[in-house]
């Protein structure tokens, strides 16, 4: 029975509306609890902002980033974030790191613990691929891992929606999940990954997929209403057709507007829009590209059915990796650069093609903008979750640089002082003079999460939840972000404690110990006729298309370090 | 008796996950759907001879020791060595890997794969300019032109044209090989060849030049092309392209001969950069015809854990890659090891000649199930379980799906992985004590 006493912690806590009050948190048993014992270890806060573990829901870090660290070895050893990027010897505690935007595995535990994130979401899983996702979640140290699995090119669904069989939908969706160990629904470009098995792609909601005869609106209604009728933790998480694209704001919009009618099963929105920052592109190509996110914000901000995330972007190098096949070929050919792809059989598409936003650069300055005026345009922080769709926007080490543009508006003056006249032109930024204070920060990073994906013991310090923990080197009322920003950023760099599961896993901005995080997954319970009639049709899918077999397709338990089995009562 | 359905094939990187194996007595009697390779690999379980017994060489003959003697040994070689080689790792399962790599990393040792020999300039090509593949079910359902160029899977992957290529039959491939042009490009007309619907026949080492007119021809520059390339006609280069380029779905297999001919890794760059050009025009993609089961995995392996698929060199540290500089040739050539571990391969039958006499006058380890020509030079030898059929373990497909190998048949022997395990907290133990 191990004891923590927090004391004198300035604890910021949305969840239960308490913004940066000093008072003490109780541990006991990696659980947070009202009350601890006289013989309870003492951390001594001494004022210090103190938060619950980060919780990063959209992130690229198991799975596709291996393509991406095996053609960028030059990212092992780019250090532009020291401490937290870069070639890092072993010691006794820790393992041998490398990297910037494609970190090894231990890196990527390390250096979010560092940040005070304690919970991660892989974006994509490609069903048949994700063994491997969870063989790379076995080497992640520290961090709780959740993963999405895609469904939004697969056959079985498209068939299932041409053929108006919803219930069976269901109950593939469910055994999807189970296959795959995943957390929840991913639709990618719907349809397009199926079109780019030939090489083309779709051009907007009702462009019908080759050879399948549904719309991209069609799958991701009724993947929508499977979603719910499963009743998951996660709404689907989309990301929308036409990404990239100039003037592709309206899809983005026409896309939310179709949830409108989906009804949540659960206390969370209806739909997740994913690193909306690529999705909000007005004009209609690269000459007249302009900032769509005035018009999204304006949708979201009258609109109560969806959360978001940012996918911000971070000048320097990146790395692209989606399962969007044909944007990645697009990018390839645009900027010449070298092009991974790998298409998945019967079930989706990827590519991973690396790059440089560069401030000079007129389209790279205003997508920099679009990231930040999505943030500040929308009122309610509860609809956003910070991300750079790490590393699609920039590495997630860059979280603290990002924090400092939400929360000073000189910081954002300085970056785009280097603009050219023509980005100014472009963006609105410039013009946005709100600054987030930490109580909203905590909101996009943690507190949001926890509703998002139903996972009431993340995100927040109330007693009962996990004792994922970060303080803060900050003392709020102390410190005054807009002009302090170096301060903040040094501070959320490395925090001064981040506890897990009640465990010093950093202290000082240093790693103290490595414990294994848990792997959350959920099994949604489907009517056993339904799921025998649905199993007839995927042996079929086995037998003739497939070039694995059923039985070896699902990921085994062995795969999973500490798992987490969410169950879920489908309602038929 | 107990039949067991869906075994993975630890042979090749085909990794065939439809083995049916009947066991009697712990006993394999039966094997269905194997290939002729697979199915003596199998078989060979029994009939071939095993290292029964862990060894160390001592006074030039290697003697039975009892298994703890043997780490002890091993553990001191390691700790004694300033510059340890560890080499191999692909015929084993991914969680071996991962051990290795770690024992490799406390041990500041550089560690390496049979890619070194093999498909290590695919990784280098990948580096350069990606690598655009599809899975292996992609080339099923969908190709109606597959090119192999440089490999003959009628003999390396016996099962691959008709589980995956040539002859799979798929959704949008209902005819099989009836529907679809197989082509193959070679130095001589293989077996494989000789199935196909089209061979061109080039010279040795001159595959940089055919790419090279096949990507001008794609991009509209014909004109640039000589009358004879890589000793192929313009004419037949022409038709050739025009196949590609008006096909629904183009694969392009490729085997060492693109790797390890002339030009080596800039073959694969060129062969990257063609199927990206083919790519304006219909859908194509490539995937490496890796050979040794695991191969691709000791590659994934290390990517996650360390950053790199390949010559990884701990001394700083932290991993450090320079092929060239940190391959296990590379190494041995400058008689820069001063001890090696190796497992699950045979640098003793498949290394240059310098290399070899460096690695017979350092110390080495060996794990493997049989003797080999390394076992000739090995100083401490472990026998081991055969993953796959003794062990079970994860191994990566050519096209980085991975699959759990089961465990088929009990055996006496020690898996890689607690070998691996056991050395290491020995090495542990021995440096606490120093």
């Amino acid at each position: 029975m191990s004891e923590i006493l927090i004391k004198n912690a300035s604890v910021c806590d949305p969840a239960q509306g308490i913004n940066c009050e000093t008072m003490d948190i109780c541990i006991k048993d990696g659980k947070i609890v009202e009350s601890v014992s006289a013989n309870a270890k003492v951390i001594n806060a001494d004022g210090r902002l103190t938060m619950a573990g980060g919780f990063d829901g959209h992130t690229h870090s198991a799975g596709k980033i291996n393509v991406g660290r095996s053609i960028n070895p030059n990212d092992a050893r780019k250090n532009l974030v020291p401490g937290l990027s870069g070639q890092v010897a072993r010691t006794e505690k820790t393992r041998a790191q490398v990297g910037y935007n494609t970190p090894n595995t231990y890196a990527i535990g390390y250096r979010y613990a560092k940040l005070g994130y304690t919970t991660i979401c892989e974006a994509a899983i490609p069903l048949i691929a994700a063994r491997h996702t969870h063989e790379e979640f076995k080497e992640i140290p520290i961090l709780d891992k959740m993963g999405l699995s895609l469904f939004g090119s697969n056959w079985q669904v498209m068939e299932y929606i041409r053929d108006k069989e919803p219930e069976k939908l269901a109950a593939y969706v469910a055994w999807g999940l189970k296959a795959s160990r995943g957390y929840g629904v991913k639709i990618v470009n719907p349809g397009g990954g199926e079109a780019w098995g030939w090489g083309k792609n779709v051009s907007g909601l009702y462009d019908p997929v080759p050879n399948f005869d549904v719309t991209p609106a069609e799958i991701l209604m009724s993947l929508a209403e499977v979603n719910e009728r499963l009743q998951l933790p996660h709404s689907v998480h989309v990301h929308c057709n036409n990404l990239g694209k100039p003037g592709n704001y309206a899809t983005t919009i026409e896309t939310m507007k179709l949830f409108e009618k989906i009804k949540p099963s659960r206390d969370r929105q209806a739909l997740h829009v994913t690193h909306v920052q690529f999705n909000a592109y007005a004009g209609t190509s690269w000459r007249d590209f302009e900032t769509g996110a005035p018009m999204v914000a304006d949708y979201v901000n009258g609109a109560d059915h969806l959360t978001f995330d940012l996918g911000q972007v971070i000048f320097g190098p990146a790395v692209t990796m989606t399962a969007d096949g044909p944007v990645e070929y697009a990018n390839a050919r645009m900027l010449h650069e070298k092009w991974s792809n790998q298409d998945i059989e019967l079930e989706d598409a990827s590519g991973v093609v690396p790059l440089f936003y560069s401030p000079k650069s007129f389209v790279n300055a205003v997508q920099w903008a679009i990231g930040l005026e999505l943030a500040l345009l929308v009122k309610d922080p509860w609809k956003v979750m910070f991300t750079t769709d790490s590393p699609n926007g920039g590495s997630f080490v860059n979280y603290p640089e990002a924090f400092t543009y939400l929360m000073s508006a000189k910081r954002r003056e300085e970056v785009i002082s280097g603009f050219s006249k023509m980005a100014l032109d472009r963006m609105v930024l410039p013009g946005i003079d709100r600054e987030l204070d930490f109580y909203e920060l905590a909101i996009m990073t943690r507190s949001a999460q926890s509703k998002m994906y139903s996972r009431p013991e993340k995100g927040n310090l109330k007693p009962g939840s996990d004792a994922d923990i970060a303080i803060y080197d900050i003392l709020p009322g102390q410190i005054d972000p807009s002009t302090e920003y170096a301060k903040v950023k040094k501070a959320f760099s490395g925090a001064a404690y981040t506890l897990k599961n009640g465990e010093i896993v950093v202290k000082d901005g240093e790693i103290e110990a490595t414990p294994k995080g848990k792997i959350y997954w959920v099994n949604a319970k489907v009517p056993s006729a339904i799921d025998s009639a649905m199993q007839k049709d995927i042996d079929i899918k086995f037998r003739k298309y497939y070039t694995v077999s059923k039985s070896n397709y699902m990921v085994e338990d062995a795969y999973l370090q500490k798992p987490v089995e969410i169950t879920t009562e489908g309602v038929f | 008796m107990p039949v067991i359905r869906d075994a993975v094939c630890s042979l090749c990187g085909s990794l065939c996950d439809d083995i049916t194996v009947t066991v009697e007595n712990n006993k394999i009697t039966k094997i269905e759907n194997a290939c002729i390779l697979g199915h003596s690999k199998f078989v060979g379980m029994l009939e071939h001879d095993r290292i029964e017994t862990p060894m160390i060489r001592k006074d030039g003959e290697l003697v039975p020791v009892s298994y703890e003697e043997a780490i002890e040994a091993a553990a001191k070689i390691l700790v004694n060595s300033k510059r340890t080689l560890s080499y191999g790792w692909c015929s084993t399962s991914c969680e071996t890997v991962s051990g290795a790599i770690q024992l490799a990393e406390e041990t500041g040792s550089v560690i390496d794969s049979t890619a070194n020999v093999c498909h290590g300039p695919t990784a280098l090509a990948a580096q350069e300019k990606g690598s655009p593949s599809a899975t292996l079910g992609e080339i099923k359902n969908r190709a109606d032109v597959i090119l192999f160029w440089g490999c003959n899977p009628v003999h390396a992957h016996p099962r691959h044209m008709v589980r995956y290529s040539s002859f799979s039959k798929g959704l949008f491939t209902e005819k099989g090989r009836r529907g679809r042009k197989m082509i193959v490009v070679d130095v001589r007309k293989t077996d494989t060849a000789k199935l196909s619907d089209k061979y061109v026949e080039i010279e040795q080492g001159s595959d940089l030049l055919l790419v090279t007119a096949l990507r001008s021809i794609v991009n509209g520059r014909e004109d640039v092309i000589p009358e004879t390339v890589a000793g192929v006609p313009k004419a037949e280069i022409l038709e050739l392209a025009e196949i590609l380029k008006n096909a629904k779905f183009v694969c392009i297999f490729f085997g060492m001969g693109v790797t390890q001919s002339r030009s080596k890794y800039k073959n694969g760059d060129a062969m990257s950069s063609l199927i990206s050009d083919l790519n304006q025009h219909t859908k194509a993609v490539m995937i490496g015809m890796r050979g040794h089961y695991n191969v691709t995995g000791f590659g994934q392996v290390a990517t996650w854990e360390t950053g790199f698929p390949m010559a990884i060199d701990f001394a700083r540290g932290y991993p450090y890659y320079n092929p060239g500089e940190t391959g296990a040739n590379d190494l041995l050539v400058r008689e820069e090891p001063d001890a090696a571990i190796i497992a699950a391969a045979d640098p003793g039958a498949h290394f240059p000649q310098k290399a070899v006499r460096h690695l017979a006058r350092i110390p080495v380890i060996q794990i493997d199930p049989y003797p080999n020509p390394t076992t000739e030079i090995a100083d401490v030898v472990f026998p081991a379980a055969v993953v796959g059929i003794e062990a079970e373990g994860t191994a990566y497909r050519m096209d980085a799906i991975s699959l759990r190998m089961k465990k088929l048949i009990d055996s006496k022997f020690k898996t890689d992985e607690e070998i691996v395990k056991d050395l290491t907290e020995k090495v542990r133990k021995l440096k606490r004590g120093a």
